[in-house]
């Protein structure tokens, strides 16, 4: 099953990865290959089978509804790139200016 | 040299009787790691400094008579998938480089608690993405029985550290095979157990419904020593279990007489290598020696492991890769990186937001990772879900199925852990998808969320490891250690060591 460069361009953007035009080229040929591969599950009858998406049969797990001690913000922000001692910092959502 | 060469059972009574100190073998460990690690590359960090105070603490409240954990002045490494708060995290990604976690892993928190000493973070393939360790960010780590092939993947570096007496214990991850079959590669002893025997919080996510912690060692009896410490229920993550945990070490000296192992004729099909099949046949005969009885068994859907294992994995990993933004932590692209976006018409990104997203990822992340999260991407896409990842699930479940079925008749499945031995670094770089091919068996553990362990059952011509797997029931790790150790107690593959300087 071939995959078009417009495919994996479109697929980039969902995954929020920059592709270059070289990205895009290898891609291209590496992911028809893969997912020619996995295509062979076609020729499974799986009909009677249900989705199995996680090996424990178990059910919702519950916690008491109690506060306890979490992350202060000092723990979370350590590692943050670009802050300001109590907010993340980031590029504007809308329009061009005001670009943490 | 004997103190290195001790199993981490009996290092551990040493420890306890005063007969060596908790900082000599600290010292041993980390003199060892600073001698060779020049040319095997399996830490990506090492904290001699935190190491030693560690230890010298042990040996105080040893001598004032105080309480000593289990694992009281165990060196033990620690794969970089999991949480360390006072050393670096990066699972081997430029992406996490210097990233430092604000709390422990609950394995390792348990180490602590029980008193090991933490000797270093091991190398990785990229977020535990590979089969070879080829994938790391920071350099391929080799095997040290051949320096110029690859150690097997992704939890290399934990294997090879313990093959070249580095550290006597080394926990790794397993989401396809990541412990098993470095273990095999490399010639030491891997537990992969049950799904939810052991707490991941803290482990690096990769594949959510399929990712598990597990000891690897020289041997099954000091992997039950390492798993009576970090199996157990943890309220942190909801799918832990809740089972009591066994007194392994307790549970290893059964004889196996009467003990049914299932072998799989098609495992023995086309693509095993002649000298694995017949270190995995020799395996066999000795455990028939010791009593147990083997039976062709079948696993019909056991072919589609590795198509249904690359769905999954990339749909849970392209989730899970969605926390690196580039705004909370890990890296982030400055403006004007070169990198344009392929995905609209133009060249245009929709927001400087999206900009910082597209570039950050494009920047931290290498290439088996892309394209792990590209995959992903595309089947769960809308128009592709239902072909792809839930057509992938309803396989899982049949393949389960098999394997209840064939437990039905047999205690343990045995087999080899992978297809060839140690593999020269670089031969299969260059092809994903021949790369994908060396889990075949060791997939279909993960799918079903059961236990497997793999261990050295002989050498090839040219002194490289062959591994033989059991498989067992959920739960059923007493039973799999038990069987290997019974094995290791009649053969001394496990005591081989790799031709390295002294």
């Amino acid at each position: 099953m071939a995959l078009s460069r417009q495919d994996v361009a479109k697929v980039g953007l969902l995954a929020r990865l920059a592709l270059s035009d070289a990205d895009l080229d290898r891609m291209t040929g590496e992911l028809s290959k893969i997912v020619g591969f996995v295509s062979q599950l076609e020729e499974l009858d799986t009909a009677q089978a249900a989705p199995l998406a996680h090996p424990l049969d178990t059910q919702n797990v519950f916690r008491a509804d109690e506060p306890k001690p979490s992350l202060t913000t000092e723990q979370a922000l350590q590692s943050t790139p670009r802050h300001d001692g109590s907010c993340f910092l980031v590029p504007a959502v809308l329009g061009e200016s005001g670009a943490a | 040299m004997q103190l290195l060469e001790l199993s981490a059972v009996d290092l551990v009574t040493a420890i306890r009787r005063g007969e060596v100190s908790a900082v000599q073998a600290a010292e041993a460990f980390l003199d060892r790691i600073t001698k060779l690690d020049g040319s095997i590359n399996a830490f990506l960090h090492v904290d001699r400094t935190a190491a030693l105070a560690r230890a010298a603490d042990v040996d105080k409240r040893r001598r004032e008579g105080k309480p000593l954990g289990p694992l009281a002045g165990l060196p033990v490494a620690v794969k970089d998938a999991l949480c360390t708060s006072d050393q670096p995290t990066t699972c081997a990604s430029k992406m996490l480089a210097g990233y430092r976690p604000p709390y422990d892993a609950h394995v390792v928190a348990r180490l602590r608690q029980a008193d090991a000493v933490l000797v270093g973070k091991t190398n990785m393939d990229e977020f535990a993405m590979g089969g070879s360790n080829e994938n790391s960010a920071f350099g391929a780590v080799h095997n040290p029985w051949d320096l110029a092939r690859a150690p097997g993947g992704s939890s290399g570096g934990s294997a090879a550290c313990v093959a070249a007496d580095m550290a006597p214990v080394a926990i790794g991850s397993d989401t396809g095979g990541s412990i098993r079959q470095p273990a095999g590669l490399c010639g030491i002893t891997g537990l992969k157990p049950t799904y939810g025997r052991i707490s991941r919080r803290g482990l690096v996510a990769f594949a959510s419904s399929l990712d598990q912690i597990g000891p690897m060692a020289r041997s099954a009896a000091d992997c039950a020593l390492v798993m009576e410490t970090i199996a157990g229920h943890d309220p942190g993550d909801a799918t832990s279990l809740a089972d009591d945990v066994p007194r392994y070490t307790d549970l290893l000296e059964k004889p196996l007489t009467g003990l049914r192992i299932g072998r799989v004729p098609e495992h023995f099909g086309p693509g095993l290598d002649p000298e694995v099949a017949h270190g995995v046949e020799e395996a066999f005969a000795a455990f028939k020696a010791a009593g147990a009885t083997i039976h062709d068994v079948e696993l019909p859907h056991a072919k589609y492991g590795i198509a249904t294992y690359y769905l999954v994995a990339p749909c849970e990993a392209s989730s899970n890769l969605a926390r690196y933004d580039g705004a909370h932590y890990g890296h982030r692209a400055e403006s004007g990186s070169g990198h344009r976006s392929a995905a609209k018409a133009g060249g245009e990104f929709e927001s400087p937001l999206v900009e910082m997203y597209c570039r950050s990822r494009a920047e931290g992340f290498g290439p088996e990772v892309k394209r792990r999260i590209m995959l992903g991407t595309y089947a769960l896409s809308a128009g592709y879900y239902e072909a792809f990842y839930a057509k992938a699930l309803r396989v899982r479940r049949l393949i389960r199925q098999d394997y209840l079925d064939a437990f039905a008749k047999v205690d343990l499945i045995g087999g080899p852990v992978s297809p060839t031995p140690a593999f020269p670094l670089g031969e299969k770089t260059s092809d994903p998808l021949a790369m994908y091919l060396v889990d075949m068996y060791t997939v279909g553990t993960n799918l079903a969320g059961i236990g497997g362990i793999s261990f050295p059952c002989g050498f090839t011509k040219g002194g490289l490891p062959i591994g033989f797997q059991l498989q067992g029931p959920a739960l059923s790790e007493p039973l799999l250690l038990r069987a290997a150790d019974r094995y290791q107690q009649l053969t001394d593959w496990h005591s081989k060591r790799p031709p390295l300087p002294a």
